[in-house]
């Protein structure tokens, strides 16, 4: 079976460029030209040196002693939360305004949904100097305060997102109303493995850095390249793809996305889009998301902002509709108690988003021999408010 | 003949365009601003099929889409509202929208459909060239739908040239790299692009849109064009008090006084 993107740029039936003309000389020549420059040396080393000396990589994996003792296997954290910024974001936001330079573009434009890509892509334009324009949900603006005055201080300017449910979705229709716009000067730095061909494959590529790590500090800790299981959260899918990518082939390490229950799949108010989702076209590519049966999307809930999105990235439905991978959801009640758990068991205080990926622990079957790697995507600074309010701290 | 070629064989010049929201400002609404344009003598309407997430649009047809979901405007009850519209309206129809809609109905039972009632052509911005070479050609062509697509200043002259091979009815000239009723007024260097693309020899006639909105505007799409698409300033007289067969034949005048 083959998981990678095809020269069409299809992972099976899911993916493509459904590009309004007006998008097409920036996508065309972004399709011609990123293997090109992701495979150039002068690419390579400003990347990798970055990657090093700025991001602070390789991220450590960490053996959970104590989370391993409650469930009676062998638990490892990839720490991308200790990365700059404080997630995996920033794993794709180098990789893209690199490229972007390369391009000759001046000015940068992003969406986000907790603010972790939009901190994460600020970032990155402070450090080369460019003009950086993210969309926010209008919600999100407010539930994701400190990410908000972060990019500001940045240098970046922060525009909410006022139409639909104010949050992911609605942000990358105005990110992309702003591409056609400003076709000439400016890059769409795309959050994760979503949008048009090439976006969904470089993103995959930049963030496939976290498992290539995952196989030499395995080798090293425990003797062997493969674990038994690998889980990540999904909402766009590009810490998943990312954690995913070098064990694609490796059909004995089995892989597991955890999707964003919100109130409960049972509910209206979920964003758990491969557990609901049909076959359709949203931001530009074929893959699964949340509709009626008019072909109108639906506004997904989440109570993490990262994950509050109606679709899904075209791999993770190829992943899903070959049964490469496995997609289970958490629902925001579970995602607190297994966010406590690892900060009171671990010392670690999560993101929302990452503690979807730790709230599958206890509905899964581990063996005590089992090796099991939880991609710990990011930190939960950004959401101490929430955790506050529901904790009472 | 197809309505569409009929038009642009009959008309050469001023061909006046007009896009609105199906369902908008009422769901009922939508024959009825038909009927007015028809009797207004607007040469060719482009009615358009809501959706939740339309990135090529700007503020007032994001606005207008939501309102006519909100009224409960779908696929179905647009062709329902349309399955007697060849009784009463002889001139070219186009519905106008995004991929997704289409593909939840089926794209071949929705072509079937289109032909069933009577639509001459589809305009769908984010049904991308190759997708409709390799998958629909065939379904719209055995089902007499015109595909519309779109260039603008961006569009290389190889592509140009696909584009046109391609088409059949006319090419929807977009005018500046814009969403909808984004830009206001006409630039030189949208003249330049107008005056490039007006010797660049397509086989297919050429209609301009995104932009025009007045008299004015209009005149200047058609001096370098057959005609010209008005959308988003359309679908803002539709948002006043008045009744409905004065809002449409106020802003048609204004319109036609630059013919």
């Amino acid at each position: 079976m083959d998981y990678q993107v095809n020269k069409k740029g299809y992972y099976g039936e899911f993916g493509g460029a459904y590009i309004p003309e007006m998008m097409v000389p920036n996508i065309e020549e972004l399709e011609s030209r990123y293997m090109e420059i992701m495979h150039s040396h002068d690419f390579k080393q400003e990347f990798v040196s970055l990657l090093k000396n700025y991001v602070g990589r390789p991220s450590p994996l960490y053996f959970a002693k104590r989370l391993s003792e409650k469930y009676q296997s062998n638990i490892f954290l990839k720490r991308e939360d200790l990365n700059h910024t404080g997630s995996h974001k920033i794993n794709n936001t180098i990789g893209q305004i690199l490229v972007a330079k390369k391009l000759g573009k001046t000015r940068i434009i992003a969406e986000t949904g907790a603010g972790q890509h939009g901190l994460a892509t600020a970032t990155v334009c402070a450090l080369m100097g460019l003009k950086c324009i993210v969309y926010m949900g209008a919600v999100d603006v407010e539930r994701q305060a400190p990410n908000v005055k972060k990019m500001r201080m940045l240098g970046a300017e922060v525009i909410p997102a006022v139409s639909g449910n104010q949050t992911l979705k609605d942000a990358t229709n105005e990110a992309m109303r702003d591409w056609i716009n400003n076709p000439v000067d400016t890059f769409y730095i795309i959050g994760s493995v979503v949008g048009p061909h090439p976006y969904p494959d470089m993103v995959a590529r930049f963030q496939s850095v976290i498992s290539e790590e995952m196989r030499w500090q395995l080798e090293e800790q425990v003797g062997r390249e493969n674990p038994d299981r690998i889980i990540a959260c999904v909402g766009g899918g590009s810490n998943a793809a990312g954690a995913f990518y070098h064990y694609l082939d490796q059909e004995n390490v089995e892989l597991i996305g955890v999707e964003a229950a919100g109130k409960g799949v049972d509910t209206n108010e979920t964003a758990a889009t491969i557990t609901l989702g049909t076959p359709g076209v949203l931001h530009s590519s074929r893959s699964i998301l949340m509709q009626t049966g008019d072909g109108q999307i639906t506004e997904p809930y989440s109570i993490s902002a990262g994950l509050d999105y109606p679709g899904i990235g075209p791999l993770h439905a190829h992943l899903f509709k070959t049964g490469r991978a496995k997609y289970l959801w958490a629902t925001d009640a579970e995602v607190l108690d297994s966010a406590l758990e690892l900060t009171q068991l671990e010392g670690i205080i999560p993101a929302l988003e990452s503690a979807h990926a730790l709230a599958v622990l206890p509905k899964i079957k581990l063996r005590p021999e089992e090796i099991t790697v939880i991609n710990l995507s990011g930190r939960g600074d950004k959401d101490m408010e929430t955790y506050l309010k529901h904790f009472g701290y | 003949m197809n309505r569409i070629n009929k038009l642009f064989q009959e008309k050469e010049k001023n061909i006046l365009s007009v896009y609105f929201t199906a369902g908008y400002p009422k769901l009922d609404d939508t024959v009825p601003v038909i009927q007015e344009l028809v009797k207004n003598g607007v040469d060719l309407i482009e009615i358009g099929m809501p959706f939740s997430d339309p990135v090529a649009d700007g503020p007032v047809i994001q606005g207008s889409s939501l309102v006519a979901l909100q009224n409960g405007m779908s696929v179905h009850t647009l062709f329902e509202q349309l399955k007697e519209i060849r009784q009463s309206v002889d001139i070219p129809l186009i519905l106008m929208g995004y991929i997704n809609p289409v593909i939840q109905y089926g794209v071949e039972a929705f072509c079937q459909k289109c032909n069933e009632i009577g639509i001459d052509g589809l305009i769908i911005p984010d049904l991308p060239l190759s997708v409709y070479e390799e998958e629909y050609k065939s379904i719209f062509e055995a089902n007499y739908l015109h595909n519309i697509f779109l260039i603008t200043p961006q569009t290389s002259d190889e592509r140009l040239r696909r584009i046109d091979e391609a088409s059949s009815g006319f090419i929807y000239m977009v005018s500046s790299n814009s969403t909808t009723g984004a830009k206001e007024g006409v630039t030189d260097l949208q003249n330049a692009y107008f005056e490039r693309i007006s010797k660049f020899g397509l086989k297919n006639p050429r209609l301009i849109g995104f932009g025009i909105s007045n008299a004015e505007t209009f005149r200047n799409a058609c001096h370098y064009s057959h005609g010209a698409i008005i959308g988003s300033a359309f679908v803002k007289a539709l948002d006043t008090d008045f009744p409905l067969n004065e809002k449409v034949s106020q802003f048609v005048k204004k319109i036609a006084t630059a013919m």
